[in-house]
This record gives structure tokens, sequence and C-alpha cells, in this order.
């Protein structure tokens, strides 16, 4: 019965996907919503993610220094270890999971809505092809500006690596340029960057999934914002390990 | 004219709409009528294409819509409007927006083709200075009446209302009604309306449809109503005790 559930929502995934990725009627219609797509998936997010990525920075610098006593390991370890935590793991998958939460659930009680207030029928009724006109827009923005969502990561998360790290003293600001120097590998950045570009799509596709099938009234909109959630949240946590064995191997 | 040949349509084990046939006139106001739960809906979702149909065949004019590929359903849906129960107007976007949707999606018109187009349609359902509102900002007429706004905006020769005046007092429902009798009239378009609404029958009623449990049980003219010998009809035309008196005086 679960292997049943789950093949129909692939099955079904798939189809919505290829509606998605049909012909638009009007491009011109497509690039407008596209840009508020823009603003309303990545700019409004610029905020949490500057917040999130600045505490978590300061706190992996102060757990890696915690780890780090003694005379053995050199001070800038600590700034390395940072830099490799926030620009493999961090700024990718830690905010992919963070949008999943905000960005999904906000797209999926958006189309549910619209679909339990009709809003989707009169799109289909007038000729338009409802799943490329609501759910295209959103992938290609996301997929478009959450790099430049993980780019800020990564700079706030270090700087605020650096911040905590000098004012609490367990580094020195040379300290921590040379260790986030050290043996850097830009690779790192290209790896963080492809994932983010996946993660953005299923965090926009699955929730679009979610919302676009929604039906009844506002209990089940909220149960279809909450398995957008999850379920990005779960397929981006395979995907990260997919991933990372073959972009690191 | 739009006409329906022996349609089927079933959820599961469950008929909801059993064989029904019938055919509307164009330039004229058709409704159809029936108890909560009665297939109203479903049969204007099947009509409109948002539900297959299980078997039977849908007539626009002379095209089989129920036979035709999906690009061919689209250029017959460009001249269709459709008036939904809540006006599913887009919350996103302003009053002038909404009425400007179709013309932007699917004509070449300029801006200003286009902002005059938006602002006679307004006009013709009798709104003005609401054009920069959005839907949050509007009363349940309101929203009806830019939904048909909405609806005429493409001229189109085909149009269909789900309770249009549900959630309505009676003062607005007789605006809304009429506004619908006289748009069709005037456009020569063929327009079916869902209907519980007795006082809708009575007003604009040119040609009334009775459904019961997904059958057809009786068609006529609003004048035939009342005279009708058939139970589950009467049940729902004389449900009210008001009704009840005035079928005893128009009987005496």
């Amino acid at each position: 019965m679960i292997n049943k559930g789950l093949f129909y929502h692939i099955g079904q995934y798939f189809i919505l996907m290829s509606k998605v990725f049909a012909k638009p009627e009007k491009h011109k219609l497509y690039y407008k919503q596209f840009l508020r797509e823009i603003e309303s998936l990545g700019i409004n997010s610029l905020g949490i993610i500057a917040i999130i990525s600045a505490f978590m920075g300061a706190v992996i610098t102060i757990q890696t220094a915690y780890d780090m006593t003694g005379a053995m390991f050199p001070r800038y370890l600590i700034a390395l270890t940072a830099r490799d935590s926030i620009l493999l793991e961090f700024s990718s998958t830690m905010v992919a999971l963070i949008l999943a939460g905000k960005v999904g659930s906000s797209i999926a009680s958006e189309l549910g809505t619209m679909r339990i207030s009709e809003q989707i029928d009169a799109l289909e009724i007038m000729g338009v092809n409802s799943a490329g006109y609501l759910i295209l827009p959103k992938i290609a923005a996301a997929v478009f500006f959450n790099p430049v969502l993980t780019l800020l990561s990564m700079l706030v998360g270090i700087s605020g690596g650096w911040l905590i790290g000098t004012l609490t003293g367990v580094i020195t600001t040379e300290e921590y340029i040379y260790g986030l120097r050290w043996s850097l590998n830009s690779y790192y950045i290209t790896y963080a960057l492809v994932k983010t570009v996946v993660f953005a799509f299923i965090i926009t596709s699955v929730s679009s999934y979610y919302g676009y099938n929604a039906s009844g009234g506002a209990i089940e909109v909220g149960k279809s914002s909450t398995k957008a959630v999850v379920y990005s949240s779960v397929v981006i946590l395979m995907f990260n390990l997919i991933l990372t064995k073959l972009l690191l191997s | 004219m739009i006409e329906l040949q022996n349609i089927v349509k079933s959820f599961a084990d469950r008929v909801v709409i059993d064989d029904i046939t019938v055919k509307f006139e164009e330039g004229k106001t058709n409704l159809i009528i029936g108890q909560s739960g009665s297939g109203k809906t479903v049969l204007l979702k099947c009509i409109v294409g948002l539900f297959d149909i299980d078997s039977g065949h849908i007539f626009y004019g002379t095209d089989d819509f129920s036979n035709m590929d999906f690009m061919a359903k689209k250029e017959i849906r460009k001249q269709i409007g459709m008036v939904f129960q809540g006006g599913a107007l887009f919350d996103s976007h302003t009053v002038q927006e909404n009425v400007m949707f179709p013309l932007d999606m699917f004509t070449n018109m300029s801006i200003r083709q286009r902002i005059e187009r938006v602002n006679f349609c307004l006009d013709r359902v009798r709104l003005e200075k609401v054009g920069k509102l959005y839907p949050s900002e509007l009363s349940g007429g309101m929203k009806k009446r830019v939904s048909i706004a909405r609806a005429i905006a493409l001229n189109p020769k085909y149009l269909f209302c789900d309770e249009p005046n549900s959630g309505l007092d009676p003062q607005t429902s007789i605006v809304i009604d009429n506004l619908i009798k006289e748009i069709t009239e005037e456009y020569n378009m063929t327009t079916i309306i869902n209907t519980h609404d007795m006082n809708s029958v009575m007003e604009i009623g040119d040609m009334v449809v009775f459904i019961y449990q997904g059958k057809k049980i009786w068609e006529g003219t609003k004048d035939d109503i009342f005279h009708v010998d058939n139970k589950y009809l009467n049940d729902f035309v004389f449900a009210s005790p008001l009704s009840k008196r005035i079928r005893k005086l128009a009987n005496k």
C-alpha cells in the first residue's frame, strides 16, 4: 500500500512536470511572473539566510575551538574547519533545508489556496496552462537565485565565524585568514553551487506538486504545506548523499 | 448553442451524472437547477472540460468538444467565460489586472487598447474606480461583478456561471441576475447558469433544466415550472412555506 502510494505520487509528479515544461503561451507574462518570484522566493529570503548563516558560522567556530584545545593543533585549523563545514555542507544543504521550510510551505499554501478557491480552474478554463504559468516561474526563480543565497550564506557564515572568534579571543584575524586560505580548493564552491541548483529544483517542484494537487479546504491546504516541507527535506537529504558520492568521490 | 448527448460521469463506483441529454440555445439564459449534491457543478465542469466525461458527447456548435485534442479544446476555451461561485479572482492581482489577464495572455492589443477594454468591461458591470483595488478589498457582489467583467473581456460566445448569487443579499442577487441576462442578450451568448435560487429561475430562466441525483428529470421554461406534476421538482420548487402559498394562490 505504501509502495503503491509512493509510485502513484512519483508518477503524478512527473506528469505535472511535463505540463510545467510545456511551451509557454506568452513568454512576456512568464517573465513578469519570474521577476515576481525572484522577489517573493529569493530577495525576501535574504534576511533569514543572513541571520542564520552568521549565527551558524559563529557556533561552528566556537565548537571547533572547543574541540581543538591543546598545543598540538595550530589555531588556524579552527578557520579551516569552519570554512570547510560552511562551504561543503552548511551553505548548500542546511540552507536548502531552511528554504524548504520557508519557501516550500509558502509555495504549497499559495498554490493550495489557489486550487481550493478555484483560481487554478479559472486559469484552465481560460485556456492557460496553469501548471506552466504558476510553477515554471517559481522553479526558474529558485534555480536562478538560490546560488546567490548560497554565496551570501558562505560569506556571512565565514564572517560570523571570524567575528565571534576574534571577539572571544579563540583566534586572531591573521590566523583566521591564514586558515581560510590554507589549501583552499575552489571546487568546493562549485560543488556547493551544483547542489544548490538541484536542491532549488527539488524544493520548488515538490512543494508545487503538493500545493497544486491540494483539495478540500483549509485543513487540507495546511496538510499539503506540511507534506511539502517534509518530502522536500527528505528528497534533499537523499540527493545530498547521491551528489556527494558523485561529485566528491 | 451547446448540446449534451448522453453524458455520463462517475467518480470511482458512484455515478454522479447519469445519461443527460439536453440542448442549450444561444442568446438565452439556460438554468440548471437542483438540490445541493445533485450534480450541477460536476455537470458544468464536464461541459467546460475541467472533468473528463466517461461517455457521451458535448457539442459546442457543431464541434465535438469531448473528442477534441488538447490544443483544439484550448481554442474552444478561449471562447468561454466563466463566473465561479467564489469569484475565483487572482488574489495577488488588482481588479484591473484580473480583468486584463485574458487580454494579456491571448491578444496582441496595445496597453492603451487593453486598458480601454478593461474600463469598458468594468463600466458594463457598473463598477467604476475600483481598478486599483485588490479582491480582498471588495464586497461579495463586487467580486461577482469583477468576475463577470473578466469573463466577458474576450467577447466570449459561451458564458458559464456557477451559483452566481450564492452568498449575496436578494437585491444584489437580482442585480447580478439581470446583468447576466442583459449581457447574454447583448452579445448573443450561450449562457448556462447553475443555481438553486428560485428567484433567479423566475427572473431570468429562459430555459430551465432540473436534475435530481445526477439525472435530468425535467426541462422547460420558467412559466411551465409551476404547472408540472413531478414530485421531485415540486419538492424542490415549493420547498419554502412562501412558495407553497404562492402555488396555492396560483392554482385557485
